[in-house]
């Protein structure tokens, strides 16, 4: 191809591609789509998943049989003492007071309370005669995820209680008071991230969302264009007229990017000011990494369109890959959590080392020397997709 | 200005076109007249660069289809079955579009886009969306829009499908007015019979992948009424399937076709058919209010020459031949 037939193929992409781009912006409902779905799709999977700051109006009843020994049950009116502290300093967790486990049961069952906890009644004889003081904690067994929070959160209560109650123990057993915690808990155990900064699961959940969107847009959404207008006429038009017919692919995957990182952009803007994620790499190097991702897909995307005959086609294969790739390149859920299989299966997916070098860059501010392999992975993919794309296009377009 | 040779189409194992040959001069209307799914579509789709001929060449203005795609695409307009165009963009920004597409400088375009809205009577519309335009309206801009690099060569699939009879009469006038003026040598496909009549220099008579006969529309009525055939069509009140059995066993009657509960449309040969046929129907006693004797039509070569009815005529006619001069006519039972 000459100079002057390049430079006209360009000049033709452009010329589709604003096309294409007018029409999107025409089509008013497609437009508030567009900036919808990244929204639902950030509500729905960052609000399912349960953490601290997702628990509200969790009701604990709690039935204290302790029958005191000589006249005392100072162990377990401590105890209840300090629990009803904790509620009080724990805005979604309120107490309430049951007379039995058989109370507490009908409780759970109404839907009332959605735990309790039992002091057994030998609980201050017990501990006044050295002996371990049991505590019972009913759970709700088909709420898991909630119970499972819930048993931690009193667990490490009850843990705190107990070190206190061993602390004064050694102490009166002769151990100097400063050292009287090391001689309990041998062990002190801190958590602190990477970086600094407290962290949701939007933070992990963002940049996948954005990687996923973007390449939905090169690799679905340009089957679903070409089909549109193979099926209405249009295509016809564009290829009786005097162009290259890369120029219509080419112009076609223009706009699908255009729209791409507009709403990958839409994404982060919504992901800062309204989820509170919080960018610690370079935006550009972001935006960079959209682009590659972009230049990952689109041989791919390609491919696809050639072998999609007609928009119904091109619906099932968006179904058929966005919810593999969804689920299995770690998007949505961590990579670690899924059996060796699954993660061998992952590893093949480009979606994975999107997300991934995008959350190291958006979350641990990774900057382009921490995530070389990801880009020469990304850059060796979409070299040899486009390499196949290009004849197997020209191919399906001239049959 | 158009040569085809043995261009042949197959899809898998279908044939669509089946090694069709013809040339068309400068200048002149040529029409492919055939039922659905005779190959029309296919030849034209071959011949517009869109589809690739599995056998055979053809040549546009001396350009070959396959080889110089290209020069072929700057000779040629397309109208073809489907609309092209964008619904969400205006009617002129459908013209700019495509107009930019050849590469036409602005100013040109721009004065073009103008003339040609004009010519259709839709600069009214200009800044409409196409989406909100009637179906006649569509068409027009869907013709013009074939014309925005002055083709040399304009291909019209089946041009006035599904329009109104007011927009038909529109699109048709435009056409001929498109050759005239132009000097534009046209292509079109229809399954209509008086619309080929009405438009085409020359016709070729396409079924099933294949060009049985092609000649001016006056020619080809000539291989009916050459062989001195007469169609008769009567007008009888209470027509019975006994008196027309007894008409079809006349001996000059090559076919018989029921139109509706009155009229009866009866082709036969000889002198004296006239006379045979009254007498059969004096015969059986029935009573004739009309007779009239018809200029045969290409509807009735097209039979002629196939020995069926274009395929998806809504009918339900009874077409029964038998008798001599039938040459190749098969018997056959319509009943919707």
């Amino acid at each position: 191809m000459n100079q002057m037939g390049a430079k006209n193929m360009i000049s033709h992409s452009f010329r589709i591609a604003w096309k294409d781009l007018l029409e999107v912006f025409r089509n008013r409902m497609g437009l508030v789509l567009l900036i919808l779905m990244p929204i639902f799709m950030m509500v729905m999977v960052g609000y399912i998943y349960p953490s601290d700051n997702s628990m509200s109006d969790v009701t604990v009843a709690l039935v204290n049989e302790d029958v005191g020994y000589g006249g005392y049950t100072n162990a377990s009116s401590t105890l209840t003492a300090i629990l009803e502290n904790t509620s009080n300093s724990i805005d979604w967790m309120s107490l309430t007071t049951a007379s039995s486990f058989d109370e507490v049961r009908d409780m759970i069952q109404r839907g009332d309370v959605d735990a309790g906890i039992i002091i057994s009644s030998d609980f201050s004889s017990s501990i006044m005669n050295g002996q371990q003081g049991t505590i019972t904690l009913v759970t709700d067994q088909s709420n898991l995820q909630m119970s499972s929070l819930l048993q931690s959160v009193l667990q490490e209560v009850f843990d705190q209680l107990g070190t206190m109650l061993a602390q004064q123990n050694v102490q009166s057993l002769g151990v100097d008071p400063s050292n009287a915690l090391a001689v309990v808990q041998p062990y002190n155990v801190q958590t602190e991230g990477a970086i600094e900064g407290t962290f949701t699961y939007f933070d992990f959940v963002a940049p996948g969302i954005i990687a996923m969107t973007v390449m939905m847009s090169v690799m679905t959404g340009l089957p679903a264009a070409i089909s549109e207008e193979r099926e209405s006429g249009t295509l016809d038009g564009m290829m009786v007229a005097p162009i290259s017919r890369l120029s219509v692919i080419l112009g076609k995957t223009l706009a699908q990017i255009a729209r791409g990182l507009l709403q990958g952009l839409i994404i982060i803007v919504i992901a800062v000011a309204l989820f509170g994620v919080t960018i610690h790499g370079s935006i550009l190097l972001v935006f960079a990494l959209l682009l590659l991702c972009v230049f990952s897909f689109v041989g791919l995307g390609i491919v696809l369109t050639s072998f999609t005959k007609d928009q119904e086609t091109a619906v099932m294969l968006m179904t058929t890959i966005m919810f593999p790739m969804m689920f299995l390149s770690g998007v949505f859920f961590p990579v670690e959590q899924m059996p060796w299989y699954m993660q061998s299966l992952s590893n093949c997916l480009p979606l994975t080392y999107v997300a991934n070098a995008l959350r190291k860059v958006m979350v641990l501010g990774a900057d382009i020397s921490m995530i070389t392999t990801e880009l020469a992975i990304l850059i060796g993919f979409g070299t040899v997709m486009i390499a196949i794309a290009v004849p197997v296009f020209k191919r399906a377009m001239t049959q | 200005m158009i040569e085809v040779r043995d261009l042949t189409k197959k899809f898998n194992d279908f044939t669509a076109v089946d090694h069709i040959t013809f040339d068309v001069k400068k200048s002149e209307v040529f029409g492919l007249l055939g039922p659905n799914g005779a190959g029309k579509t296919t030849t034209i789709r071959m011949l517009s660069t869109l589809t690739r001929p599995t056998e055979g060449t053809a040549t546009i203005g001396g350009y070959d289809i396959v080889k110089h795609d290209n020069k072929v695409r700057q000779l040629i307009g397309l109208v073809s079955e489907k609309m092209i165009m964008y619904d969400r963009l205006t009617a002129k920004e459908n013209l700019r579009f495509f107009g930019k597409l050849y590469n036409l400088p602005k100013n040109i375009l721009n004065e073009r886009t103008d003339e040609l809205l004009d010519l259709v009577q839709l600069t009214k519309w200009k800044d409409s969306k196409v989406g909100t335009f009637s179906t006649g309206m569509r068409q027009r801009m869907n013709v013009v829009r074939a014309l925005l690099n002055m083709p040399k060569v304009l291909f019209l699939d089946e041009p006035t499908l599904g329009l109104d009879p007011q927009s038909t009469v529109e699109v048709r006038e435009f056409i001929k007015k498109t050759n005239k003026e132009n000097k534009t040598t046209i292509i079109l496909t229809t399954h209509m019979m008086n619309e080929a009549d009405l438009l085409c220099d020359r016709i070729g008579i396409m079924d099933q992948g294949k060009i049985d006969t092609l000649d001016t529309s006056t020619n080809l009525k000539k291989l009916i009424s050459g062989d001195d055939t007469t169609i008769l069509k009567l007008e009888i009140p209470n027509l019975t399937n006994k008196l027309i059995t007894k008409i079809q066993s006349v001996k000059c009657v090559s076919s018989v076709s029921r139109e509706n509960n009155s009229h009866l449309k009866v082709h036969a040969t000889g002198d004296d058919a006239f006379d045979l046929i009254i007498d059969a129907v004096r015969a059986e006693k029935a009573k004739i209010n009309s007779i009239e004797k018809l200029q045969p039509t290409l509807e009735d070569v097209f039979l002629h020459i196939t020995g069926r009815e274009v395929r998806d005529k809504a009918d339900n006619k009874i077409a029964i031949k038998h008798g001599p001069g039938s040459r190749g006519f098969r018997q056959k039972l319509r009943v919707r």
